[in-house]
């Protein structure tokens, strides 16, 4: 424990090339870069699978599938190959963010898809009787109908990317991963334990922040509703059908 | 894949290692899970701290905490036992809500006719609500199946052995085939899981097969 906290007390690490706050934002340069990519492919074709219901098993075999290929085999592939065709960092960092992508678009497209998938008939009827196009119905019902998914799916797809950002650091990239392996090849637990309390505290934020913008972005409409204790009514006004 | 024809002895070894890094945190996470499930499906004040708290140890990074358990327990940062610790951990992060949700899905007339028919709680749990989660519960085990095949590869970066190995074996050396075969294998181990898990799910569920066709 003793090492973990002089380690991570020492100013020595807090500035520099390689200190704490570089280490942070090539880890954020790594994971933002990377989700902007994957929101930028998982979400248009999430909302067109759910819209259209088109290439439904597809996506589901997908996001099950891709969960059994480990990534540290899968990022190691990606650089053997992609490596030898580029040169100097981009060597690593092109392989590394692919395989970050890769992994970050199932979630994503499921929570896409499942969302758009998930609204309400109902609704998407009457957007449609109001005389509404097919886009605007995807637009101005379904999406923002949707979001609290798209946001969960954005948020999982969050996590695992700056969790396994951290691996960038064993095809000898930056980011808090290099702590972590650094300090194993000088036998430095010290530094071992502080950059992954470090990945820890970053994931919490990350998520922490991702759930801030949701509640901003999501509608208030769309909160769970709640159920009084006492009455088991819904506390909130919610038409009835009948 | 001469290099697999070779290799086959060391192969299947690390493949049991892996198996078996993989298969006790499940035990470990289910055995926990439930009790921990059962609190927050009964009590409704435990249940955003219970499901909210073990979702958070799910975002902790599996290398990190794989390196931050020694502080907890212990032992050398090459001892397996933080893996199967590690593991157990992100287990339960998953379980604790599947739980909760499998035991909130059973209608509480089911309940409630148990009651009536004399059954005390422990035996009304054991014996009617827990069988009648199952495949809620399994649901979710078969996800932490297969994504514990995955994170246990990432321990070959401390140097702990198993499927992992090969990663860091064949990137070393610059050789595609170990890793390519420790990819494959990875991915039949989490199927083999998968299905093991389906097909004792199905088997203790035989009133879900009664009146569907086959």
């Amino acid at each position: 424990m003793n090492l973990l906290w002089t380690w991570l007390a020492d100013p020595a690490h807090w500035q520099g090339d390689d200190g704490i706050p570089v280490r942070i934002a090539e880890h954020l340069a790594y994971s933002g870069v990377t989700l902007l990519l994957a929101a930028a492919i998982g979400v248009p074709l999430g909302l067109w699978v759910g819209h259209t219901g088109r290439g439904r098993v597809l996506v589901v075999n997908l996001v099950n599938g891709m969960r059994s290929v480990p990534t540290l085999g899968l990022l190691f592939v990606a650089v053997l190959v992609v490596g030898p065709l580029l040169a100097g960092d981009i060597a690593f960092v092109v392989p590394a963010i692919f395989v970050l992508v890769v992994l970050a678009v199932p979630p994503i497209l499921a929570g896409a898809y499942a969302g758009v998938e998930g609204v309400d008939p109902g609704a998407r009827d009457a957007a449609r009787g109001m005389g509404m196009r097919p886009l605007e119905v995807l637009a101005k019902v379904e999406v923002p109908c949707a979001l609290p998914l798209i946001f969960s799916g954005l948020r999982s797809a969050a996590l695992q990317v700056v969790a396994t950002a951290t691996l960038a650091a064993s095809v000898s990239l930056g980011g808090l991963g290099r702590f972590l392996i650094d300090g194993q090849a000088y036998r430095d637990y010290g530094q071992m334990a502080g950059g992954a309390l470090l990945v820890a505290v970053l994931a919490m934020l990350v998520d922490l922040v991702l759930a801030g913008v949701q509640r901003v972005a999501v509608s208030p409409g769309l909160a769970p509703v709640r159920t009084s204790r006492r009455t088991g009514r819904l506390s909130r006004l919610v038409p009835t059908t009948t | 894949m001469n290099w697999l024809l070779t290799h086959l002895d060391e192969v299947g070894g690390l493949m049991v290692t892996h198996a078996v890094l993989s298969v006790i945190p499940l035990v470990i996470g289910l055995v926990v899970a439930v009790p921990l499930g059962w609190l927050a499906w009964r009590y409704r004040l435990l249940r955003t701290p219970l499901v909210a708290g073990t979702g958070l140890l799910y975002t902790i990074p599996s290398l990190a905490l794989f390196i931050l358990m020694p502080l907890v327990l212990g032992t050398g940062i090459l001892d397996p036992l933080n893996v199967v610790v590690a593991l157990s951990v992100y287990t339960v992060a998953l379980l604790v809500r599947t739980v909760a949700d499998g035991l909130a899905s059973v209608p509480d007339e089911v309940l409630q006719a148990a009651t009536a028919m004399g059954i005390g709680p422990l035996r009304r749990f054991f014996g009617v609500q827990l069988p009648l989660a199952v495949p809620v519960i399994a649901a979710g085990l078969r996800v932490a199946a297969v994504s514990n095949v995955s994170i246990v590869s990432v321990a070959a970066l401390l140097g702990i052995a198993q499927l992992g190995s090969l990663f860091t074996d064949g990137f070393a050396r610059n050789f595609l085939d170990p890793i390519i075969v420790g990819i494959v294998a990875c991915m039949v181990l989490a199927l083999a899981l998968d299905l093991a898990i389906l097909a004792v799910s199905r088997a203790v569920t035989p009133w879900l097969r009664v009146g569907s066709p086959a």
